[in-house]
């Protein structure tokens, strides 16, 4: 793997952290109860530190005095490379319940992967981050099944939000160029052989939440090229607001 | 139908040989969820290494009209303190 394939590789990885982070942040004093808005920041901010990490080592690969935030901040939105799932809005709680689910369930399969990679740096990150990923995977899990097997409404909301969301968990495994070379080079992780072990693990939680699943749904892919839904262009307005307007600024 | 979450009062241990001490409540639907919350609210800044939680309403409080008769008769019996030994330095935490 080269160093440009290297840093691309490093951008799949953090794109889908920093949205969905930037996603969780937007819920600061939002959320449902004082408690779970405090759980919901905490995982955001989790999700932040793990992107720095990833993105400092991408910002050495560039050199140039390149830093962490030039490559989180000055990107346009096609050179993003996180997935639809992630951008998706938080349309109610259920709907943060089950894309924060279908994406922790990935996440955990990705850093248990990513812990065996040949790359120094990305073992250490995969490793490092791990224990923060299996209580977002706690969390998640244990809301999906509070509202799925609770009362009336919450069910129907859960289900519901669900369906919606579904469609764009399969691009998660949706294997890029870079992606196969990663595999083949030892530093990536195997998505094919993840796909597997979270298909059963989404529907044990699923049948568990009395909830049911469409395998059939159609699924929608482009995020990992820089194809995005028309989210995407205002969560990076918001974002980047700040080094856009005054380049280069420093808390 | 009470649409509020029940209070549950939160107890860290801040370290392992210590006591549980009670750090604060919190609102939650159960018990699992109430060990969630607590680890989010009260353990983020490393303050744990382990938690206890109760729901509030199982917590018999002393009423504090008889403060006097509970209370004020320990005021001037310092024979019951053992502060006429000499504690060796090492000893910590009595």
């Amino acid at each position: 793997m080269n160093k440009e394939q290297l840093y691309q590789y490093l951008l799949l990885l953090g794109d889908n952290s920093m949205i969905l982070g930037q996603r969780l942040g937007e819920l600061c004093g939002h959320g449902p109860e004082l408690e779970t808005d405090i759980a919901l920041t905490n995982i955001s901010l989790d999700l932040f530190g793990q992107v720095r990490n990833y993105f400092q080592y991408a910002a050495e690969l560039q050199g140039e005095e390149k830093t962490e935030d030039d490559v989180a901040m000055l990107r346009y939105e096609h050179q993003y490379r996180n997935t639809l799932l992630v951008e998706q809005p938080n349309t109610d709680f259920a709907y943060v319940v089950a894309r924060q689910f279908l994406f922790d369930v990935y996440h955990q399969l990705l850093l248990n992967e990513l812990a065996n990679s040949t790359d120094e740096r990305i073992n250490a990150i995969a490793k490092k981050s791990i224990k923060e990923v299996d209580y977002h995977v706690d969390f998640s899990s244990a809301w999906l099944t509070r509202l799925g097997d609770g009362t009336e409404v919450s069910h129907e909301k859960m289900q519901l939000a669900f369906n919606n969301t579904w469609r764009f968990a399969m691009e998660l495994f949706q294997e890029t160029d870079i992606e196969r070379i990663a595999k083949e080079s030892g530093v990536g992780a195997d998505l094919n052989k993840m796909k597997t072990a979270y298909l059963s693990k989404v529907k044990a939680t699923l049948a568990e939440a009395n909830l049911s699943i469409n395998l059939d749904e159609v699924q929608q892919f482009g995020g990992k090229q820089g194809r995005h839904t028309e989210y995407m262009g205002f969560i990076l307005a918001e974002f980047q607001y700040m080094q856009r307007a005054y380049p280069q600024m420093k808390w | 139908m009470n649409k509020e979450w029940p209070i549950w009062e939160i107890f860290i241990r801040s370290k392992n040989g210590l006591e549980h001490r009670h750090a604060g409540s919190l609102h939650a639907a159960d018990a699992e969820m109430a060990i969630q919350n607590a680890r989010d609210v009260y353990t983020r800044r490393q303050e744990g290494v382990s938690l206890w939680v109760v729901e509030s309403k199982h917590i018999t409080a002393s009423n504090p009209e008889k403060n006097g008769e509970l209370f004020e008769p320990a005021a001037d019996k310092v024979y019951r303190h053992p502060t006429f030994y000499t504690l060796p330095d090492e000893i910590k935490h009595m």
